[in-house]
């Protein structure tokens, strides 16, 4: 990589230079300048380097190279003026792509190496990655660098890149339970996912509204907690679509199945499975978390996620963990001699803790890491020492910078969303507040902050469904991306608005319905299609 | 309505076969008075209806054929399907008629342009949320995109592109495809200030900005002190008032800066000229009269901003007010209709102010005749405005952020002062809500749930 010193005014300068500056998020380090080449839809090709480890057949990357070619020369709406074949200067009629390590048909993973170089010269158009990953990122980046004359022609300037991601782990979190979320939408989402070098679809799939997910090994709890077994559910076919869907763009998908609390949805499948809360010495008719102390709890359990290790086959699981309301595990009588057996007094994060280890454990046997919400940590479960802890509170217990400072101190990795919570809106434009957050922000040694593995930008779906999930999320979500993705010091809020308002103009031209930043216009306006 | 009515997915079609249950075969429409169906519909247009619904037979009865409208949409939110799927619905005798004649939604094509299709999808769901007036405030200082046959300089240079105009032949479609939904097309041509886009395609308009001495090749609101000036808004203004055949017009009047005229010498001094002192509000005011005398010229009616009263221009009598400041809104509806004037109210509506969590609650609490006020005062509350500005709204956004949010006003506006139970509003809302969006309005939810669809 380029040593660190060097690109920062190579930096600035190509901030000056002409027309790649729709780029978003911005590569480590760029130079560019005026001269630029020429590109004919007809004539130009994606194309494998004879000495690439990726070769014809490689799927990720030659339906990369479809996806490219149509997202570059097929726009949906506009009706191109036909270039005329002027005998051009400079011609570039491929770019050709080398990738130096094998692996076309893995999944990505937290290690995967995303870095990529981009070289358009006069002697070359080439794109040399690591991996397929790299080379998914390194055509991403080509695509925003090509731009069109006023006549019409496809132009690209002469260009060296050499970029990689700050943080490896950039994740997006939807939440398909509060609302259901149709498969067209997640996709879609995936899409722009990509457009913005997110690799971490984090689905929120099940929680107290609903239980959209379609079990084999207890299909009653789909039956009796989704909205409508019908119609608002996810099957086993949708969901491996999903999953290779996400896998040919380079993204994650991390499961989360969240307990003890935010459970009440799996009540009506699993009777015996939520605590029944107590109005003295009576049961009241309602239902509070997982019942802890039940033996049945815990085959449950085993049994669940032995299936959701085998279906979601990414290396972590998210547990959840978060919001326990120990009012009714209180007010339960059995688990109140539970407490006095097990020595753990009155303090119920003892109980949750109880509960929790359980089934980590459970879930370590089935050859899984798994992150967990932040309250895991604060209640002081003992976890095992790569869990990975998702910060989510503003302010309690103590500022999330705080927070991150006490996770990392105690040698968990972390992952960043409190600031990030995009389902939080107010009038103006609050992307530029999200873009300000400075992951690393906290008092800390190196080694400390090398354990923030990135961040998540979080859409929950209280209010959040289908006819406003893309405005809602994008553009907000790219300055996420970008502080993700981007060099720390890449902070000039005027360059970056100008960049994500042009970035915002080609997400609609892409077909993302992405809302305005400010008072302005695109030259291809969103229609309803 | 047909349409609405029975147009859905064909796997919730009902069984083929008819049970034995009593089948109602038709509904009887019948205009009682002069149909109008060939007007323009305007303030005092009679929105009223009565529906009975009885095997075979169901009878829709209005004096016009705006009640009509009103009545159909009622009836197609009567029907529903039962488990079975079969189109049912249940005996009724209904009695309706607004509370307010004016039930407006404020659209601003100015800050982004919005393309035809929005506007008529806006349309359609004002029509779903028996909204009668369309706002278009479709000029500001950001763009101009409203193609003027007389000033065509004016679109060509103030709009954003040449594809980010309304032509005439749009804002014809616009008018007529709400004329067809009983709905009125009021548009806002704002001024003096607001009006920076004006200023790229007509010269000399807009007042040249002074620093000392020297021109700041920056410029502020209109100039109202050239014969210019009132020669090309009597012009403009005589062609929009062909254009748009709504009986009112808006002249805005809102937000004047007076910095820019006060930095110009030759407007000092026309001030000394008028004995108008230092007081600039004066100046607003002999524009603001100026304009409201040319709007009387082509007969139309005025609305303007409430600054325009507040600042003193002598109003003429039915020239009405929309109260938009929230601080004291109630207080201004006081004052303005002791003064005599009719008020919009739209302070409280603003929907542009977006924030996390059922703000639509709060704009159903809002009763717009909470003030201290006679009863003439009362009667004096044309109805209100909801109002959606466009520095974060486009076509991306527009109708999730209008609608259900908007439909709480709607029932504000439309429904009688007693019915303001919020669960009971909640949950009828959320069922109108998931019939918009099986109509084709994005609706967004109200809170977590579900749609059957």
């Amino acid at each position: 990589m380029a040593a660190s010193g060097l690109w920062l005014p190579l930096l600035l300068a190509a901030a000056l230079a002409g027309r790649a500056a729709a780029l978003w998020p911005w590569p480590q380090y760029i130079q560019t300048s005026e001269a630029h080449y020429a590109i004919f839809p007809h004539d130009f090709q994606f194309r494998y380097h004879s000495s690439s480890a990726a070769q014809p057949g490689c799927s990720v990357l030659d339906e990369a190279f479809q996806r490219y070619r149509d997202l570059l020369f097929s726009s949906r709406a506009w009706y191109p003026p036909e270039p005329t074949r002027k005998l051009h200067a400079l011609e570039k009629n491929s770019l050709v792509v080398l990738v130096v390590t094998p692996g076309c048909n893995q999944l990505p993973s937290l290690e995967s190496l995303e870095n990529y170089t981009l070289t358009i010269n006069d002697d070359h158009c080439f794109l040399l990655s690591e991996t397929v990953w790299g080379a998914l990122r390194g055509l991403e980046t080509f695509s925003q660098l090509v731009w069109r004359s006023p006549e019409g022609m496809f132009l690209i300037n002469k260009t060296e890149i050499e970029d990689f991601p700050r943080f490896s782990h950039r994740g997006l979190l939807l939440d398909t339970s509060r609302h259901y979320l149709p498969l067209t939408t997640i996709m879609d989402t995936l899409d722009a996912m990509a457009y913005n070098k997110f690799n971490v679809f984090h689905w929120h799939l099940v929680d107290d509204s609903s239980f959209p997910y379609d079990s084999y090994t207890f299909p009653e709890l789909t039956r009796k907690g989704s909205y409508n077994p019908a119609t608002h559910i996810y099957t086993a076919q949708d969901v491996k679509m999903v999953i290779e869907y996400a896998r040919l763009r380079g993204i994650r998908v991390l499961a989360e199945f969240d307990t003890p609390g935010h459970t009440l949805s799996w009540g009506p499948g699993v009777p015996g499975l939520l605590t029944p809360c107590y109005s003295g010495s009576h049961p009241s008719g309602t239902f509070g978390p997982v019942n802890p102390i039940l033996n049945s709890t815990y085959e449950f359990m085993s049994s669940f996620f032995l299936e959701v290790s085998s279906v979601f086959p990414d290396f972590y699981l998210h547990l959840g963990g978060d919001e326990v309301d120990f009012t009714c595990w209180k007010s339960n009588p059995d688990i109140q001699n539970f407490m006095k057996e097990k020595g753990f007094g009155s303090d119920f994060k003892q109980l949750e803790s109880y509960y929790i280890q359980t089934l980590l454990n459970i879930v370590s046997a089935y050859d899984k890491g798994y992150v967990v919400w932040q309250e895991v940590f604060d209640n002081k479960v003992k976890v095992r020492p790569d869990t990975i802890i998702q910060v989510w509170r503003e302010e309690m217990p103590v500022h999330y910078v705080k927070e991150m400072e006490l996770i990392t101190k105690a040698g968990f990795r972390a992952l960043l969303s409190a600031p990030w919570y995009l389902n939080h809106i107010t009038y103006g434009p609050d992307w530029s507040e999200i873009y300000m957050v400075e992951p690393l922000e906290f008092k800390g040694s190196p080694q400390q902050k090398a354990l923030v593995i990135g961040g998540e930008a979080c859409m929950w779906g209280e209010y959040v469904d289908s006819t406003n999930l893309a405005p809602r999320l994008w553009p907000r979500a790219g300055a996420v991306a970008e502080r993700l993705w981007s060099n720390k010091l890449v902070t000039n809020l005027d360059s970056a608005f100008k960049r994500l308002t042009q970035f915002r103009c080609e997400l609609l031209r892409r077909g993302v319905q992405a809302q305005p930043l400010n008072v302005g216009y695109c030259e291809q306006e969103f229609e309803q299609t | 309505y047909h349409g609405y009515i029975f147009n859905l997915d064909k796997s919730q079609r009902g069984p083929a076969k008819r049970n034995s249950a009593v089948e109602l075969k038709q509904l009887l429409v019948s205009i009682v008075l002069d149909s109008e169906c060939d007007l323009y519909p305007n303030v005092t247009s009679d929105e009223s209806y009565s529906l009975v619904v009885k095997a075979p037979v169901a009878f829709l009865k209005a004096n016009r054929v705006w009640g009509a409208l009103r009545g159909l949409e009622t009836f197609s939110q009567l029907i529903y399907q039962d488990s079975y799927g079969t189109f049912t619905i249940n005996e009724c005798n209904i009695i309706d008629s607004p509370r307010f004649p004016h039930r407006g939604i404020l659209i601003d094509t100015a800050r982004h342009f919005l393309p035809i299709k929005s506007i008529l999808e806006t349309l359609d769901a004002m029509a779903f949320n028996k909204f009668n007036v369309l706002h278009w405030h479709i000029v500001d200082d950001q763009s101009f995109p409203y193609q003027s046959v007389t000033f065509p300089e004016l679109s060509n240079k103030g709009s954003y592109s040449l594809s980010h105009v309304y032509t005439p032949t749009d804002v014809h479609t616009v008018i007529e495809y709400a004329r067809l939904r009983g709905i009125r097309v009021i548009p806002e041509f704002d001024s003096p200030g607001h009006t920076q886009s004006w200023g790229k395609g007509q010269k000399n308009l807009l007042t040249p900005c002074y620093n000392g001495h020297k021109q700041s090749e920056t410029f502020g609101p209109i100039n109202p002190i050239l014969n210019s000036t009132y020669s090309f808004l009597s012009q403009l203004f005589k062609e929009v008032s062909a254009v748009f055949p709504d009986q009112f017009i808006h002249l805005g009047g809102d937000e004047v800066e007076f910095k820019c005229w006060e930095s110009n010498p030759e407007i000092r001094d026309f001030m000394k000229w008028k004995g108008f002192g230092e007081d600039y509000k004066k100046l607003e005011s002999f524009y603001v009269q100026k304009v409201l005398d040319i709007a009387s010229t082509v007969n139309k009616g005025a609305i303007v901003w409430q600054e325009v009263f507040d600042d003193h221009v002598k109003l003429q009598p039915g020239t009405i007010v929309q109260v938009w400041k929230f601080q004291s809104y109630s207080e201004e509806q006081a004052q303005v209709t002791a003064a005599g004037f009719p008020v919009i109210l739209s302070a409280p509506w603003y929907l542009d102010w977006i924030s996390y969590g059922q703000d639509w609650k709060g704009y159903y609490k809002v009763d717009p005749l909470d003030f201290s006020g006679s009863p003439e005062q009362k009667k004096l509350v044309m109805g209100g405005e909801a109002c959606l500005w466009g520095e974060y709204v486009d076509a991306t956004n527009l109708t999730p952020r209008l609608w259900p949010r908007a439909s709480a006003i709607g029932e504000r506006l439309w429904s009688h002062s007693d019915v303001k139970d919020l669960e009971d509003a909640y949950n009828r809302l959320t069922v109108h809500r998931c019939r918009m969006v099986s109509r084709g309005i994005a609706a967004e939810p109200l809170y977590t749930g579900y749609c059957n669809h």
